[in-house]
């Protein structure tokens, strides 16, 4: 459940927008920072807050590549193979990742610590080849820079 | 030459720097004019879309009903997801305050109160760099009630995307906002009639509304002989691929491909052959290596080589690289990207998508390419929204352009 401070924050969000079923990407948000992930119960609370069907809400949810209906790792690393990455070097960077982590795309380490995901462009073809971490950008990449790269997480 | 966009000024991103080299007059300058006054100005300059479209803005504009009791709205559209596409994330980087100034001066132009600022979900610290420039132009009263002293109060708001390319696509992109799923609608009604919650409604790309205190400051006629002249400014080229110095480069538009490969991106890595380069974002025609020379970057010059400016977002491929292995990898991000509204784009993307592996792995057969560009036409113009034809203009002009190289490849496999 959410509390009164939170439930303020949910308020300010609403204003933005006429209709408040407008506040359902950013309230989406917010209960994935809270939780890691989109629950069921969460979806019921967001329906009662919004005044959306929770199958709607579902439906959102599951469009979206950056929703998660599923915990995943601490750290959600994505490596991007779209062509500028892979004219960059991208799918030995992938490899190296898979390496350094133990696990292939799609997985998350025993620990729970890394969640490894393929994605689409990251906008960052000037800085090709890219990887996201949590969504911040570590560019430029090398297969030599990924050792310290994940030493610096843990 | 001078940038309008993106100039050489460092600490841009504050305000106090930016209204330094004259920022924020434009919009002064601006709400002392009529809206049709400003709107003409815009249509003077010829400026036109940079999302990829190159629609004309000030007759984009033109379309607002001026005379409705309905909430109008306007929507910058930053979802910048076409692959090989980078170059808004530089003006949320670098200069974030022109396109808030240009933001309002559109608001005020088009009679909106409300502005969303689209922004891909992945960009976290570009959405955070533009809302501290946001912040700091709220704190100022540049943003709110009675800006800058005047009768007209707007306001400006990021919305984040969530991982979709879709949402790039103006109907889709309101739906996003609304908090609907995001599948484009139908044209008509077009959004200045029919648009968020059923309001006039005007999307602009992030590019496109950071000209505008530019047009206003200067003049519509002086921004107009800037560049090619049916499509003038300046443009942000990002240049990826296998090139020495990738990145975006501002220069008007009409430069050169070869003078943006070799005198600004440092050239082929390597000293190699261009076999391909793919000119605006990965859904628009390629050009093969032996077409580029004389070649201008604007929207009628692409025309003569069969393809478009699109998000002047520049690929350059070498002789090394396997055609297919890019086609099938462009394939495949259409086929991932596909809301799965419309059947032909839902099934052709995939079915193209099998294909191409097929001929990757070895396995392809001769009927192959004549089937994928079969599939292609049936996508194309077959679909609610234009993502139908991004995905088969890559695949239907790449064999058209690389037929040869392609045939000798399945052959050879056989």
């Amino acid at each position: 459940m959410i509390n009164e401070e939170e439930l303020l924050k949910i308020e300010n969000i609403k204003r933005k927008y006429p209709d408040s079923k407008a506040a359902l990407m950013p309230v989406l948000y917010f209960f994935q920072e809270k939780y890691g992930f989109i629950s069921d119960d969460s979806i019921k609370e967001i329906s009662q807050l919004l005044k959306i069907s929770e199958v709607d809400i579902k439906g959102v949810v599951s469009f979206y590549e950056m929703f998660h209906e599923k915990p995943k790792g601490k750290y959600i690393v994505q490596v991007c193979t779209n062509i500028s990455c892979m004219l960059c070097n991208s799918e030995n960077i992938l490899k190296a990742v898979e390496k350094k982590l133990g696990i292939k795309c799609g997985e998350t380490t025993k620990d729970n610590l890394f969640t490894l995901e393929e994605v689409e462009c990251l906008g960052s073809c000037g800085t090709a080849p890219v990887i996201s971490i949590n969504n911040r950008y570590y560019e430029n990449m090398t297969e030599e820079k990924i050792n310290s790269l994940f030493d610096n997480l843990k | 030459m001078e940038k309008l966009i993106l100039p050489d000024i460092k600490g841009l991103q504050s305000i106090s720097v930016y209204e330094g080299i004259g920022g924020y007059t434009a919009i002064k300058k601006a709400l002392k004019m009529t809206p049709n006054e400003i709107i003409d100005e815009v249509k003077k300059s010829n400026l036109r879309g940079r999302g990829g479209a190159c629609f004309p803005t000030g007759l984009k504009w033109s379309f607002m009903p001026q005379n409705t009791d309905k909430p109008k709205y306007l929507c910058v559209n930053g979802d910048e997801s076409e692959p090989a596409s980078f170059k808004d994330r530089q003006i949320f980087e670098f200069n974030p305050h022109q396109l808030i100034e240009g933001t309002l001066i559109a608001a005020y132009a088009l009679g909106v109160k409300t502005s969303y600022i689209y922004i891909r979900g992945e960009y976290l610290s570009w959405i955070e760099m533009l809302q501290k420039a946001i912040d700091e132009a709220y704190e100022k009263n540049y943003i709110g009630k009675n800006i800058f002293n005047s009768n007209f109060s707007t306001d400006i708001y990021i919305h984040r995307g969530a991982g979709a390319y879709i949402c790039g696509e103006e109907s889709s992109l309101m739906n996003s906002i609304e908090g609907l799923r995001p599948y484009p609608r139908n044209k008509p009604p077009f959004p200045a009639q029919n648009g968020l919650w059923g309001c006039p409604t005007t999307i602009n790309n992030v590019e496109t509304i950071t000209n505008i205190p530019v047009i206003i400051n200067k003049g519509g006629e002086w921004f107009s002989k800037i560049g090619a002249e049916k499509h003038p400014g300046t443009l942000l080229y990002g240049v990826s691929g296998n090139v020495n110095k990738p990145g975006v480069y501002e220069l008007p538009t009409g430069t050169l491909l070869t003078d943006i490969i070799y005198k600004y991106a440092g050239g082929v890595k390597g000293d190699k052959k261009i076999k391909m380069i793919i000119p605006g974002g990965t859904s628009m025609p390629p050009i093969r290596g032996d077409e580029i020379e004389n070649l201008k970057m604007d929207a009628e010059s692409l025309k003569s080589v069969g393809s478009a400016i699109g998000t002047a977002g520049i690929v350059v491929i070498d002789e090394t690289v396997d055609i297919i292995k890019i086609l099938t990898r462009i394939t495949k991000f259409y086929w991932h990207e596909s809301c799965g509204q419309c059947t032909p784009c839902r099934e052709g993307t995939g079915w193209m998508l099998k294909i191409l592996e097929r001929i990757e792995r070895g396995e392809g057969v001769s009927s192959d390419l004549d089937l994928l560009v079969e599939i292609a036409n049936n996508i194309e113009g077959n679909t609610v929204c234009a993502l139908g034809d991004a995905a088969a203009w890559p695949v239907k002009f790449t064999i058209k352009k690389f037929r040869k190289e392609i045939e000798e490849r399945i052959y050879k496999s056989c």
